[in-house]
């Protein structure tokens, strides 16, 4: 019987706001109606409009989908403390996590789509009984179960959860823990099928190494958290919804841990790739160095890799990590160093040169970027839609009118005292 | 409880079996995702709407029959029949071609090798000419199943090899090395479909079903050989160039969107006949043949020459091997 009520509140929420918001909005549907447009144009003519071919035949579709699925698998982060080993701290962040577990779900899966020709329908033949999944031999099958088992994980349980809020209900642990586990033991699984769809092919020796699963993780487990990060930032300083330092803190020493595993894994790879380079070397070589006149990733590649190293020592020192606008900057330049990192220097050189030597380079079209801006901000715009509906149930200003007696509203959190490392840096500057 | 939206029968089609065809549970499950999945996409080329004159409502209602139709392995002879009819009327209304499409199975005691003479192939390329007429390859993207590396003499390095070479062969002081789907009787592009679309015949050609394959193009990524080729864009083939004599699994029409590769001329060699490269070498380089037939020219050759394949450390076992004289 809330149902209603709910759902309404729930248009209410992502139709009204001020005047930023609607342009933010009006903006990501400006972009998604142009990567519509390049959707359909490469509907019409097929792929020869992207800048893929037998040679690279996987690009910026894919890439992109292996780093957004760490994205998503990230989630883990906040879930699995914020659950199972009861941190209070982490209460408030966790449904804005699941959100951008769900949005990160949604643009792998709008990935996947593009990266097929056109034909989105096409894939009812994985539908098991009337398509033929071929699982369990199929690394891909097993990708397309995870994502969708994760996407819809991530869904039910907050839902059920703000339903619970909304109807003036506790939500029963009965139901939504049991949940909670398998989404714990699922985050780590979707990453690691996404990387043995790649570690798994002996024909592409630079992925074809063990190293790979634990790097996805390393690298998405930096990610993830990072933009997390900036997300809450966002939030606490935009809205009544506090989120306290102490979770935002927690969260900032898991990304540098994090980002510390990923540049060691880096560092054993640079070591394996290049101490005594053999023939398997070639695309390691390609990536950092170029072969020949053949070096279009090379500056790609090297700004990726000084800006991970800069984020993460800047975020080794305490007093900088203390520092809100320095962790904020630490974090959006270390998701936009794991992206080239990962998005563009994992995928594409594993194609280049062929497996027969020849090289051929790849440089993504317009349609391409379109299709892939397209996508991401349709990602940001179901994350800013799944925000604005959870903040006012959370704060308990939305609430069922069916209920006899609202309850009050949730006490806000108080912020925590000024922050001490804020103040030895003044100090110190004097 | 069809979910298939039927329109009337147009006058021009001839064969009313077509659309009185039962349909079974899965197929009716398949219409109906489809359907939903299609209504989604207005101006899909798949539902028969927006079709005015009867040639292209019977073209919408065979597309739309041609897009749920069951993976090929699934089939029973008869709805086999029925879509090799369909696939016919297709080629014809839509190229103007009067193809004729085989279901030849793999015929017992028949496993097919090749080996690939390197003194011998002096670079002419005849195989890839052959090669392209016969299995009806795009000419717009100029798509080829066979590579010719011409490598200088003392080096076996694919790295530096040329495939790509322009000028006059056979070049002094080097020798050629042609590559092919080698149907590796541990195919690794195989497992990694998700749909199963691709598999291997009990007669060892590795074989596409391109109505089921979605286009992912994991299987490309997996083979070590770089066999396996894209249609980025709908093919695109001279209709007097057109082969007629095709097989479902082998030459026919491709669409855009679904991967190909060479089935050592399915249609050709299931009939007892050379693949046309073999049959176009004018060096003689070419030796194909039944590995089960202990008389056969490519057990000779496996018997009395030194010969070597592609990258043996994988595992994959190709049913390809090179010799020298």
């Amino acid at each position: 019987m809330h149902i209603r009520p709910f759902l309404a509140q729930a248009l209410r929420s992502v139709t009204s706001g001020d005047r930023t918001y609607h342009l933010w909005m009006g903006s990501l549907t400006a972009i998604m109606l142009l990567g519509g447009y390049a959707y359909i144009v490469q509907a019409e003519h097929g792929l020869i409009v992207t800048g893929m071919n037998n040679h690279v035949s996987w690009g910026l579709y894919i890439s992109n989908m292996a780093f957004l699925v760490g994205v998503a698998a990230a989630a883990v982060i906040l879930v699995l403390p914020a659950y199972i080993l009861h941190d209070v701290d982490f209460s408030r962040a966790v449904l804005i996590a699941e959100g951008v577990a769900v949005s990160a779900l949604v643009m792998c899966l709008g990935f996947v789509m593009a990266n097929s020709p056109g034909y989105p329908w096409k894939w009812w033949r994985l539908t098991p009984v009337i398509g033929l999944l071929n699982w369990p031999d199929s690394m891909l099958a097993w990708d397309v179960i995870m994502l969708n088992g994760y996407l819809v994980l991530n869904l039910a349980i907050p839902l059920y959860i703000l339903y619970s809020h909304y109807t003036g209900h506790e939500p029963s642990k009965k139901k939504y823990v049991p949940l909670i586990y398998v989404s714990v033991v699922w985050a780590v699984s979707i990453h690691l099928v996404t990387a043995f769809l790649f570690a798994g092919l002996p024909a592409r020796p630079f992925w074809n190494s063990a190293l790979l699963g634990p790097r996805f993780l390393a690298s998405a487990f930096t990610a993830g958290p990072a933009f997390m990060i900036l997300l809450l930032g966002f939030i606490r300083s935009h809205s009544k919804y506090d989120i306290p330092d102490v979770a935002i803190q927690k969260l900032a020493t898991a990304t540098t841990v994090a980002a510390q595993a990923n540049l060691v894994m880096l560092l054993s790879e640079v070591i394996y790739e290049f101490y005594q380079p053999t023939h398997h070397s070639m695309s390691a070589r390609y990536l950092f160095f170029g072969l020949g006149e053949h070096n279009a990733l090379v500056p790609w590649i090297r700004t990726g890799i000084l800006l991970n190293i800069g984020a993460t020592f800047t975020l080794m020192i305490h007093p900088l990590r203390h520092n809100m606008r320095v962790l904020m900057a630490a974090c959006a330049v270390l998701f936009f160093g794991i992206w080239v990192e990962k998005g563009i220097g994992l995928v594409i050189p594993g194609f280049i040169p062929s497996p027969l030597g020849e090289i051929v380079e790849y440089t993504p079209t317009w349609v391409e970027l379109c299709v892939t801006a397209g996508i991401w901000a349709m990602g940001l715009f179901v994350l800013t839609i799944l925000v604005r509906v959870a903040l006012p149930i959370e704060l308990g200003e939305a609430r069922s009118p069916f209920l006899e007696q609202p309850p009050a509203p949730r006490a806000t959190r108080p912020r925590a005292a000024p922050r001490q490392y804020d103040n030895v840096r003044r100090a110190r500057s004097r | 409880m069809s979910a298939d939206p039927v329109p009337d029968l147009p006058p021009g089609v001839d064969d009313g079996t077509l659309l009185q065809k039962p349909v079974d549970r899965r197929e009716a499950l398949g219409l109906l995702m489809a359907g939903l999945a299609a209504g989604a996409a207005a101006a899909s080329a798949c539902t028969p709407l927006n079709a005015s004159t009867p040639e292209q409502r019977e073209l919408k209602l065979l597309e739309w029959q041609e897009f749920t139709q069951k993976h090929y392995r699934r089939m029973t002879e008869a709805e086999r029949a029925e879509t090799i009819q369909r696939l016919e009327r297709l080629a014809k209304i839509r190229h103007n071609e009067d193809a004729t499409i085989a279901t030849t199975d793999a015929q017992p005691g028949v496993l097919f090798g090749y080996a690939f003479n390197v003194s011998k192939c002096k670079g002419y390329r005849r195989c890839v000419e052959a090669c392209i007429n016969e299995n009806n390859l795009d000419r717009h993207q100029d798509t080829q199943y066979i590579r010719i590396f011409e490598m200088e003499n003392g080096v076996v390095n694919l790295d530096e090899a040329d495939p790509t070479y322009q000028h006059e062969v056979p070049l002094e002081g080097h020798f050629y090395l042609g590559t092919q789907c080698f149907q590796c009787a541990n195919p690794p592009c195989v497992p990694v479909c998700p749909v199963g679309a691709t598999w291997q015949e009990p007669d060892g050609i590795v074989v596409i079903d391109y109505n089921w394959c979605v286009g992912c193009r994991a299987c490309m990524a997996a083979c070590p050989y770089w066999a396996r080729r894209f249609n980025w864009s709908a093919p695109d083939v001279p209709p007097e160039e057109v082969n007629p004599n095709q097989h479902y699994l082998g030459n026919r029409d491709r669409k855009k969107g679904c991967v190909e590769k060479c089935t050592f001329c399915i249609h050709r060699t299931r009939e007892g006949r050379l693949p046309a490269c073999a049959e176009a070498c004018p060096t003689g380089a070419r030796v194909f043949g039944n590995l089960l037939d202990p008389d056969s020219e490519i057990r000779w050759v496996l018997a009395h020459k030194t010969v070597f394949r592609l990258k043996e450390e994988l595992g994959t076992e190709p049913r390809f091997w090179y010799f020298s004289d």
